[in-house]
Order: structure tokens, then C-alpha cells, then sequence
């Protein structure tokens, strides 16, 4: 079976969406590369401003917008991005924690950033710890006004709820998604109990079946480095990684007969269902008509 | 090679000694991918490489010696029967649904591990191996099609004057080779494992080799032939080099069922009967006789640890018991029956009657009495045969290492049942023997003394000691979700005079109870079809959702918590405050 997939996209919803390509702060005067949708991109910032181009001819660059600390670009005609104002509040740390190259299909990695239930399985003595293993109800639903998947009421037992914590707690969770292949999670903050720690999700599909998932943190902790929140991140991605790249098929079936979900997949259900409705193809297997 | 027919053949899939010890192995056979692996008890596995809930590889789950474990997400599932058993996420539940993996047909003959993709498989049948001992080269992975690897096998022996074709089979995966030197007369016998379109597992078996053949000797053979394999792995690499890759074979993966495609809220309502054998019989203890029933038909189904059996006596009469093996072990249930003093015939028939190699009729397991395995702390009380269902969730515990008290209360010693199993548990295990009703509460209080989150207790035993457990724990702030029970019958006085309505919500009938007749009667005689079991109010199987009205509880089942929420009863017993009630049926 071949690695990457060559065929290029043809899916509008997501060729009209922002994707994330680098973070701002890895990005030099020197042209790098990398790759979107099946095609190769070279980007660099010259004099502040960044540009992005398709490498293989001298074509027009591409639309850009520099946004959460990362730089997106877009290869149909752009529709607005998403909104975060938690990141533009001034107490908070920004934290570009990650980018990290994974074999799976872009779905498949949303779909595992909404997942409580293999924290105790996969993230073990950090979100989670057996045997401490169950998801309690929690509510999900698509907005009306801006058609995000929104799961509320989210709780989970988390070993080590924050640095300096004692002992185990349940930690609250709300996860949004935005956007078909980026997710938001806001998370009880330890220091402040009226507001949320941030932690984005936005991956950007190399091809179908190959991404690099890129993670903003944004939290209100005077006390963490940067470079901890990177190394944190970092641990809990190369956690995620080799489970992701066992996963059969790559891409995320939308047929509800293809795996079989509990009640505790609830989030998954309707994000799937959210995909199927907007008519996304890229990186699933669509349900037979 | 014929692909149709090479399809409805064995093909190997791995060797035996690949199978190691609590080993997952991965497997591929026509494109398709198959965790393959060995329980404890021998049984060879050969699953569809995929967890059913999200897809992810069984082969790099655990095997844990009975059950394959998930990575991901951690449901285990089950020997022989690829059931689930267990769903952490959800831990009060037993699995509600069958889930159950794709399995594939396997068998292990002359060293090698084989399976077969067609719906009937013909019998497996031996190649004619010279006779001696026989050796399983080592297994030779090649980038090319087996039809250029036969050609290439073919070609070599050809082209050597000792080595002799003897035939190749119809659908041209296997080619057998006779060698004839100096000093051996030895066969080889190929076959060529199908992987994929343009990838191949040679698999080889030398037959012939004197028994008294030394052990340097042997390597020596091996090295040779490995050296040769090797060379015609290159040559048919390079070939493929001139030939176009094919596409990969397609593979098609079965569908789960309509009712597991979405998310559950029934519970486990097995039906139907099995027929078993009493494999042996052992008088475990002072009036207690264990009973090891096999299949004489199909595969046991999976079950959880709690589960119990009706068993259908050949006298007419039913009677539930506990399953006391582990989840897992699904080549056999084993039982423990005490003789009452009482008996209307049951046990009785069990003791006396009752011999080996009689075949009986049991239902399938059923749960209401689970085991949640995300306790902290797991405490688990048996009063004399209440240790049966305590049985199956100690070992269960035990063998996944998780921590657990188990309090066996008994007369005497000799009434100390299923001791060889017992002793395995070592200090997690205490036996207080020979208590009066008062020491009995007051070792009761000291074990239930110190509740704290997520611990849980798990109790079973006569009706006394269990209401007497159920109010010190109450005593001492257990929640009642923390505290799980399973009595042996209800022992309470059933009040059924006062007349009620049902409606049923969803078959849209309305039918009257009169007095002197329960509700189980009642719907049954209207063609409502509800799985009962004890019909005592005791094992929770008729349970049922209540929608509007207010139950009259009757049963010993449900928590008192689950009485008060009034949102659910038990058909066999249970009656009505209000004059009417709406059901969920």
C-alpha cells in the first residue's frame, strides 16, 4: 500500500477552509516546504510579511492570514476562520507546543482529541490512570448559529490535575469544533476557577491519509515555561501517535455500521454525522447513499 | 496461482513458534490483516486485525493469557469467542450488546499455524511428508507475487540434478521438492503464503530427516536452506523488478450489525437454549457439588464476571446458578450447587441424580451482577455458596493483577468450597469461619469501616447476612451505587391483592392485573415477550423501564436508591401504588 496519497483534492468545504500550515515563530526569511492537500507549498516571511506559494511554478501566492500564532493559508476561496478570543487576552501564556507529522487521516486525529475514554489506556498517569477508566454522561450539540459540534458536562479523572496538585480529581472538560479538521478544548484552570485553559487543535491534511496535527496552548499559569507546555504537549502527541497510525481504515468511515460506538463516543457520533452533512469527503469514507 | 481457488484451500499464516506466550501475532493472508494469537490453554486465535470499536490494530493490544486487550480504549475480549467482555469506559455495565470480532477458521498441524477465507472450509488435510522428524524452515518474506516466486522455485530445482519436482497443487501455491545427495533423502515442501498481490511469506517444511540426525546437523540443513531461500528471494525480487506492481487485493470488511451501529441502551436479553455436558463433578465441600459443563454443540458464549445460568433440569425444573470461572475462559462453565435441606427437587436431583457425560439445557449467561473494574478498592463478601458468583470476579481480578479483598464467611472448614481456586488469591483472601449472626456483624463493621471514593463492595450470600451487610454499610456512608448484591432468593412476603393498570408505551396496549396474578403473567399471556429468570424478584432479568405511575417493589434486586427513583421494577413481583403505570415495552 502506498504511504501518501497523490490524488489532489476536489472537496470544496475543505478547499474553502483555512489550514494551518507552520507556526509563525518557526518561520524565517529561508523558503521552506511543506505539503496541503496533496500539493507542495514553499512559505517563508520576508520583511514581515509572509508569503505562500505552490512550489511547483512560479503561480500566484496564495491567501494567507496569520492567526492563534500559526500561519494558514487556503487553496479555494477562503471562508472567515474561526474565532479564539481567549488568545488575544493579555494575561495569558500563547504557546505554539507542537507540530508533529502523524499517518492518519484528519478526522481520525479531530476525532481522537475529542475522546476521553483512552486516556487511562493511552495517556497513562497524566489525563488519566486505571483504574479510574469511566466517562461519565455528558451533552453534545450542534450550534445553530455558528454549526459548531459543542460537547459540555465533559468530566474525567485525572491523575495529576495540575502541577503541584495532590492527588486525583475530576477535571471538566468543554470541547468545541469549529472547523472539519481543527478542535478546541478548554479545560478547568487550577489557578482561576471563573475561567478556562485553552488548548487548540488544528491539523493540517498533508494528504488524505497523512497530517502534522499543530497545538496551541493558552492558559493563565504564570508559573509554567513555554518549554514545559512544549514538552507536555509533545509527551501527549507522541502518545497519540502510534495509536493513530494503527488505526484500519486511515480514513474516518462515516458509515454508522464501520466500527461500533458506546455511549461514551457521543461526541464522535455527532461530529461524524456534522462531517456527513456538509457533504465532506476529503479524508473519509463517505456512507453509502 | 488461481486466486478463486487458492481462496477456498488453507494457506499457513504463521508458524507455531511464532505464537509465543502471551504474544499478539500479525498476520496477513490476501490483503487481509489477522491478529493471531495463543491463550493459555493453548487455543490459537485468528482475528480481523481490528478492534471493532475504533479500528484500532489488535496486534498491538495485550494478550493477557484469556483475553485480548485493546490499546486504545481497553475492552477485552474474549478467548475462543472474540467477545467483548469488557468496556471500561463504561464500567457498571456488562457489555450490553454481543459484540463480537470477526474471527477466521484456524488450525495448527506439522509446525505451521493455517487458516482459510471460504464460508466452508474443506477438511484440512496433511501433505504426504516423508516419514522422520520434521523441520519448520524459517519463514522467508519476499516483495513479489507467488507466481513469479514459483517460477523461480521451480527454475532452481530444475537447474540442479539432485533436486527433483514432485508436484506443485491445483491452485499453485504449494510445490514439494525431493533432494537426493550423498547423504540425505529429503523433501521440502513450499507454500507460498499469499499476503498480498506483491508480497509472499515462503513457508517450508523439510520431512525426511533421520531422527538420530545430530543437532549441528540439523542447523547445518537449516543454514543451507536458508541460504538458498534467501538467494531465490533476491531473484525474484529483481524479476518483479521488470513486471508492473499489481494493485493491491481489496478487502472488504463485514459491516457490525445494524443494532451495534448505534449507540446502545437495551440491555443483554440473551434467549435461546445451549445444551451442555457435564464434563465432572466434584464434592467440593460439605454438601457442595461443583459441576464443569462443555458444549456439546457451538462455542459457550462469552460472559462477564457476576453472570449466572438457568439450568434446565432433566426433572422440568429451573434453577439459576453462578458461573465461578473467569471471564475468558470460555471452554467450559463451572458451577457450584449446595444441597438445601429444603429441596422442592433442584439441588437434590443435582447431587443424586445428576452423572457425568448427562447433557442438560442452560440459557446463556446473563449479568446483573457485574463487576466494575475501575474501583480503587474492591471488597468482596461471601457467605457460604455465595461465594460462586465472588469466584469468577476474584479471578478475574487476580489474573489482571488488580487488588481485592475476599471475605468468605463459613460454618466449618469442611465447608470451605473451591479451595485449589481459593488458594491462589493468597492474602487477599480471609476466611472467618464459624461466626454467630453477632461476631458476623461486627467483622462486617470492621470491613466496612473505612468508605472512601470509588471503592466498592460485592456481596453475596443468604438473605440475613446480606441485609445485615447492606445496613452496616449504610451505617458506615457507603453509597449505594458502591454497594452491589445478589441474593440467592426473596425471601420477603408478596403482597399481591390490590388489582392495577398497565399501558405499554410502545406496543400501545393497555392491560389489567387483577389480583392474585403478577405482571410477568399478565403480559405474557398477551404475547410481551420478557426474559424472566427466578421469577422471585431476585436476579433482576425482567426488569423493566417504568415511565409514569409509582411501582410497588417487591423484589430484593434493586437498591433502595433504584426503589425510590421509581423509574424501573421487576415484573415477576413487583405491582403498583398508583392504579395505573406506563411501562417502557
Amino acid at each position: 500500500m502506498s504511504s501518501t496519497c497523490t490524488n489532489l483534492c476536489d472537496d470544496l468545504v475543505i478547499l474553502n477552509q483555512w489550514h494551518a500550515i507552520a507556526a509563525i515563530e518557526d518561520t524565517s526569511s529561508a523558503p521552506s516546504h511543506t505539503r496541503l492537500l496533496g500539493e507542495q507549498l514553499t512559505y517563508c516571511i520576508v520583511d514581515e510579511t509572509v508569503r505562500v506559494c505552490r512550489s511547483d511554478a512560479d503561480t500566484l501566492p496564495l491567501p494567507v492570514t496569520c492567526a492563534y500564532g500559526y500561519i494558514w493559508t487556503c487553496l479555494g476561496t477562503p471562508l472567515p476562520l474561526f474565532e479564539l478570543p481567549e488568545y488575544l487576552e493579555s494575561d495569558r501564556t500563547n504557546v505554539c507546543a507542537a507540530s508533529i507529522g502523524v499517518r492518519v487521516s484528519a478526522p481520525r486525529a479531530v476525532e481522537n482529541f475529542l475522546d476521553m475514554g483512552h486516556f487511562p489506556y493511552v495517556h497513562t498517569g497524566i489525563l488519566g490512570e486505571q483504574p479510574h477508566t469511566e466517562v461519565r454522561e455528558y451533552d453534545v450539540e450542534v450550534t445553530e448559529d455558528t454549526n459548531e459540534v459543542i460537547a459540555t458536562r465533559c468530566r474525567f479523572y485525572q491523575p495529576q490535575a495540575a502541577a503541584g496538585a495532590e492527588g486525583g480529581m475530576l477535571v471538566e472538560y468543554v470541547y468545541r469544533v469549529p472547523h472539519p479538521y481543527c478542535s478546541v478544548l478548554y479545560k478547568s484552570c487550577p489557578d482561576d476557577e471563573s475561567r478556562m485553559d485553552v488548548i487548540a487543535l488544528f491539523v493540517q491534511p498533508m494528504d488524505e491519509i497523512n497530517v502534522r496535527a499543530h497545538a496551541l496552548v493558552s492558559v493563565i499559569d504564570k508559573n509554567s515555561a513555554p518549554i514545559a507546555i512544549r514538552m507536555f504537549q509533545q509527551t501527549i502527541f507522541g502518545q497519540d501517535k502510534p495509536i493513530l497510525e494503527n488505526q484500519l481504515p486511515k480514513k474516518l468511515p462515516l458509515d454508522p455500521r464501520a466500527e461500533t460506538p458506546i455511549r461514551a463516543d457521543k461526541s464522535a457520533i455527532v461530529y461524524r454525522r456534522w462531517l456527513s452533512k456538509q457533504g465532506i469527503r476529503y479524508g473519509v469514507i463517505p456512507a453509502a447513499a | 496461482m488461481n486466486l478463486q481457488l487458492a481462496k477456498q484451500q488453507w494457506q499457513p499464516i504463521a508458524a507455531s513458534t511464532d505464537l509465543i506466550p502471551r504474544h499478539v501475532f500479525h498476520a496477513q493472508l490476501f490483503g487481509r490483516e489477522l491478529a493471531v494469537w495463543r491463550a493459555d490453554d493453548g487455543h490459537v486465535n485468528a482475528w480481523e486485525n481490528r478492534c471493532l470499536h475504533r479500528g484500532v490494530r489488535l496486534s498491538i493490544g495485550i494478550n493477557d493469557g484469556r483475553e485480548l486487550v485493546c490499546q486504545y480504549h481497553g475492552w477485552r475480549y474474549a478467548n475462543r469467542t472474540a467477545g467483548c467482555t469488557y468496556i471500561p469506559a463504561h464500567p457498571a455495565d456488562a457489555p450490553a450488546r454481543t459484540i463480537c470480532n470477526n474471527q477466521y477458521p484456524v488450525i495448527e498441524k506439522d509446525g505451521l499455524i493455517w487458516s482459510c477465507m471460504a464460508d466452508d472450509q474443506p477438511e484440512y488435510s496433511s501433505t504426504g511428508f516423508l516419514s522422520g522428524e520434521k523441520l519448520v524452515l524459517r519463514s522467508i518474506p519476499v516483495n513479489a507475487t507467488v507466481d513469479v516466486l514459483l517460477e523461480q522455485l521451480t527454475d532452481h530445482a530444475d537447474n540442479r540434478d539432485n533436486i527433483n519436482l514432485q508436484s506443485t497443487n491445483p491452485h499453485a501455491t504449494h510445490v514439494s521438492l525431493s533432494i537426493n545427495d550423498q547423504h540425505d533423502n529429503h523433501q521440502i515442501d513450499f507454500f507460498l503464503q499469499p499476503v498480498d498481490s506483491h508480497r509472499t511469506v515462503i513457508r517450508a517444511i523439510l520431512s525426511g530427516v533421520q531422527s538420530n540426525t545430530n543437532e549441528s546437523d540439523k542447523l547445518h540443513n537449516l543454514y543451507r536452506y536458508n541460504t538458498t531461500l534467501t538467494e531465490i528471494r533476491e531473484l525474484a525480487e529483481n524479476e518483479m523488478q521488470r513486471l508492473e506492481t499489481p494493485e493491491p487485493w481489496e478487502v472488504v470488511i463485514k459491516p457490525v450489525s445494524e443494532l451495534l451501529a448505534h449507540m446502545p441502551e437495551a440491555s443483554n436479553r440473551a434467549n435461546g437454549l445451549l445444551r451442555v455436558k457435564v464434563a465432572s463433578t466434584d464434592n467440593t465441600a460439605t454438601a457442595i457439588k461443583s459441576l464443569e459443563l462443555v458444549s456439546i454443540e457451538d462455542q459457550l458464549p462469552t460472559f462477564h464476571a457476576g453472570a449466572h445460568i438457568d439450568v434446565h433440569l432433566p426433572n422440568g425444573l429451573i434453577r439459576q446458578y453462578s458461573l465461578t470461572n473467569a471471564p475468558g475462559q470460555t471452554d467450559r462453565y463451572i458451577i457450584g450447587v449446595k444441597r438445601e435441606s429444603h429441596s422442592s427437587g433442584g439441588s437434590s436431583y443435582i447431587h443424586d441424580s445428576l452423572k457425568i457425560d448427562d447433557v442438560i439445557a442452560i440459557s446463556a449467561p446473563r449479568n446483573n451482577f457485574p463487576l466494575r473494574r475501575d474501583a480503587v478498592k474492591t471488597i468482596l463478601i461471601a457467605g457460604g455458596i455465595g461465594i460462586t458468583p465472588l469466584l469468577s470476579m476474584a479471578t478475574a481480578m487476580h489474573h489482571s493483577a488488580q487488588p481485592f479483598q475476599l471475605h468468605y464467611f463459613v460454618q466449618g472448614e469442611d465447608h470451605q468450597a473451591f479451595s485449589e481456586v481459593l488458594s491462589r488469591f493468597e492474602t487477599s483472601l480471609i476466611v472467618h469461619t464459624a461466626l454467630d449472626p453477632a461476631e458476623t456483624q461486627s467483622r462486617l463493621n470492621e470491613i466496612l469501616q473505612d468508605y472512601q471514593d470509588a471503592h466498592h463492595v460485592y456481596v453475596c450470600g443468604p438473605g440475613p447476612m446480606l441485609d445485615a451487610t447492606r445496613s452496616i454499610a449504610e451505617k458506615n456512608h457507603w453509597p449505594d451505587n458502591s454497594v452491589h448484591f445478589e441474593y440467592f432468593k426473596n425471601t420477603q412476603t408478596q403482597d399481591d391483592t390490590v388489582p392495577f393498570t398497565v399501558s405499554l408505551a410502545r406496543s400501545g396496549l393497555t392491560l389489567q392485573v387483577p389480583s392474585g396474578r403478577t405482571l410477568l403473567e399478565v403480559l405474557r399471556e398477551n404475547n410481551v415477550d420478557l426474559p424472566s429468570s427466578c421469577e422471585q424478584g431476585a436476579c433482576g432479568t425482567c426488569r423493566v423501564a417504568v415511565t409514569a405511575g409509582e411501582p410497588l417493589h417487591q423484589d430484593v434486586y434493586l437498591s433502595h436508591t433504584e426503589q425510590q427513583r421509581g423509574d424501573c421494577m421487576m415484573t415477576c413481583v413487583s405491582r403498583a401504588k398508583t392504579d395505573s403505570l406506563t411501562l417502557d415495552i
